[in-house]
């Protein structure tokens, strides 16, 4: 019982996390109709910067701001240089293009940081334990992260449900010329929206820092993860995006604490762990495709 | 019919690759054949997926895991045979006449099963789903702990073609040459056939060729077969080249090269991916020679391909107005 609520947990820490990066990349797709494979490079850029700056000023408090301020910053001058001239072209072209942008992000990391994975230290404030049941603690940092990452998601919830620029958003998603014939600086929302979508995958990376170790490369697994988050709850929606950030957050995390377990019900020990080691690692997967074939543009597909 | 310039262009391609077991030993001996050699073989698997993104529409960002899958084919059947361990009740084989078309059929039935689940969406869907699904056959291979998982398998030999053993370099070049030429031969008579001009029918209107009676989610589900069966074949090949295996073969990185090498080399066109592989190949040594960290120059270098080239090396050889 324990373990299950400790998992739970787990699993809503990386959903929120999830989230941060699919609201950004179905944002950045449903409006502006571009495919933008290196957004998971800014969620590493984000890592690093934070894991920089925390090894600099050994402050994960001024480590933060350096993240957010990294990944806005590069995914601004990204728009404006790259992405910008990806607005009419194929995805072909988008595809290509962004890819290039991931090699180059990689490699300057490597270049210039090194190869070796950075750790980051949890803030001081945050290094306890609350004891959130009888004989259940449970890390503080990750409770703050979730609590960090459901106050962003209401108010991404706010401004676009509630606000003038998220009332931009949604016409922009929906009918890209109506907006921009009413008088609407089209591109200025357009670097907008895509350098909010840095910011929260900056956020996101930074976030991470203290729990994973940071390193080359943990840009694109989650891109990867979010693609099946953002295919799962359907192209261009944020609500599609918070469920199937969920959906996919908890499968993949409880399949990894229980597959084996439930495997051993009925498997010899050492192949159910491994049994269970492969179908927990493709359980994402097989959720996208069952949602593939009942409902092909996802659950909640943007209206087109 | 005359020539122009692109059967002119076609003609060198086939000339230079004919002529490199002849000249390497003027130019660096086996080095250059095994170059060559990668070469080839990449480019078989790069004009697979031009069937799909140049002359489908459809831009499938998985075509390593198919081309992984063939180079396991290769790796498993060799490793059973040589640990004497059969599996499903056979002994597992080291012939290439029994493993390549076997590595064929199972990349194709899996480029069936992806291909009937992604081919439902279109657009951005397909991209991703393609990614994702292909990025599973990756973990599935990096669990598979029993066939060396992260790190990969070694094959004790190259397999043997029928009964012969293949160690001159040379000899393994001209098998496959032959193979790339097979599968651009296929090509080339699928292009200008009914079938072709139904995939090129539906990249451009995918309604207007539902309308005419086509069943364009069954001829796209077919290109995506042969494609996939075409990358298996290079991938067995490229097992029996390094005689080695891993994960990395099908990784995403893998799948976004061949596309480099496509789309450098020029969409629609039969021997672009073929010019697309080898400037690849060149462009990585090149940089790769001069820094350990290339990738800082080749990133930008493929942006602004993706730019302003997007008709890549070909598009300069095809002259304007010709298909």
């Amino acid at each position: 019982m324990q373990l299950l609520i400790e998992q739970l947990l787990n699993g809503l820490q990386l959903s929120l996390t999830l989230f941060l990066l699919a609201a950004g990349l179905t944002l950045v797709f449903g409006i502006m109709g571009v495919i933008n494979l290196a957004h998971g490079s800014l969620y590493m850029l984000g890592a690093y910067a934070g894991a920089l700056a925390a090894a600099r000023f050994g402050s994960f408090w001024l480590a933060l701001p350096a993240a957010l301020l990294a990944a806005g910053l590069i995914g601004a001058a990204m728009e404006l240089l790259v992405v910008r001239r990806l607005y009419a072209r194929d995805h072909l072209s988008q595809v290509l293009a962004t890819f290039g942008l991931i090699l180059f992000f990689n490699g300057t990391i490597a270049w210039g940081v090194g190869l070796a994975p950075l750790q980051m230290d949890t803030p001081d404030l945050l290094s306890g334990f609350v004891q959130i049941a009888p004989g259940l603690p449970y890390p503080t940092y990750r409770l703050a992260v979730m609590a960090v990452g459901g106050a962003v998601a209401l108010g991404l919830w706010y401004v676009i449900a509630r606000t003038k620029l998220g009332m931009l958003i949604r016409a922009g998603s929906d009918k890209r010329e109506m907006v921009s014939a009413l008088g609407v600086d089209i591109a200025g929302l357009f670097t907008l929206v895509f350098g909010l979508g840095a910011l929260l995958a900056g956020l996101a990376g930074v976030m991470v820092g203290p729990i994973r170790s940071v390193q080359i490369g943990m840009g694109e697994q989650v891109l990867i993860t979010t693609f099946v988050v953002i295919v799962v709850g359907g192209v261009g929606s944020i609500r599609g995006a918070f469920v199937g950030a969920l959906l996919i957050g908890m499968a993949d995390t409880l399949s990894r604490a229980f597959a084996p377990m439930l495997l051993k019900l009925w498997l010899a020990g050492a192949l159910a762990d491994g049994l269970g080691a492969a179908l927990s690692s493709i359980m994402i997967y097989l959720v996208m495709a069952v949602v593939l074939v009942v409902r092909p543009r996802g659950l909640f597909p943007a209206e087109d | 019919m005359g020539l122009n310039r692109q059967t002119l262009a076609g003609l060198i391609v086939i000339a230079c690759l004919m002529a490199v077991p002849f000249a390497a030993p003027l130019l660096g001996g086996n080095y250059v054949v095994t170059l060559a050699t990668r070469v080839v073989i990449l480019a078989i698997a790069a004009s697979s997926l031009d069937l799909l993104l140049g002359r489908g529409g459809l831009v499938s960002f998985g075509h390593a895991a198919y081309f992984g899958l063939g180079g396991y084919v290769v790796g498993i059947a060799g490793f059973h045979l040589a640990n004497d361990v059969p599996i499903f009740g056979w002994a597992g084989s080291n012939e290439a006449l029994v493993v390549w078309p076997l590595a064929m059929l199972v990349s194709g039935f899996a480029a069936l099963i992806i291909g009937a689940l992604s081919l439902r969406t279109a657009g951005v869907y397909f991209i991703m789903i393609t990614l994702a699904f292909a990025q599973m056959i990756y973990f599935v291979f990096v669990a598979l702990k029993y066939y060396g998982g992260d790190d990969g398998l070694s094959l004790s030999a190259r397999n043997l073609f029928a009964g012969e053993r293949v160690t001159n370099p040379a000899t393994f070049y001209w098998i496959s040459l032959g193979a790339l030429g097979l599968c651009l031969l296929v090509q080339w008579r699928l292009v200008a056939s009914r079938f072709g001009m139904a995939l090129r029918g539906a990249a451009s209107s995918e309604r207007r060729m539902a309308a005419l009676g086509f069943s364009v989610y069954g001829y796209r589900l077919a290109a995506f077969v042969i494609a996939g069966m075409m990358a298996g074949l290079a991938g067995a090949l490229w097992a029996n080249l390094n005689r080695f295996v891993s994960p990395d073969m099908m990784g995403w990185v893998r799948s976004g090269q061949f596309m480099v090498m496509v789309i450098m080399g020029g969409v629609s066109s039969l021997f672009g991916p073929i010019i697309g592989a080898a400037a690849f190949l060149l462009i990585e040594i090149a940089l790769s020679g001069r820094t350990e960290h290339w990738q800082v120059i080749f990133g930008p270098f493929v942006l602004l391909v993706a730019l302003f080239a997007p008709r890549g090396i070909w598009g300069l050889i095809r002259a304007k107005g010709e298909p």
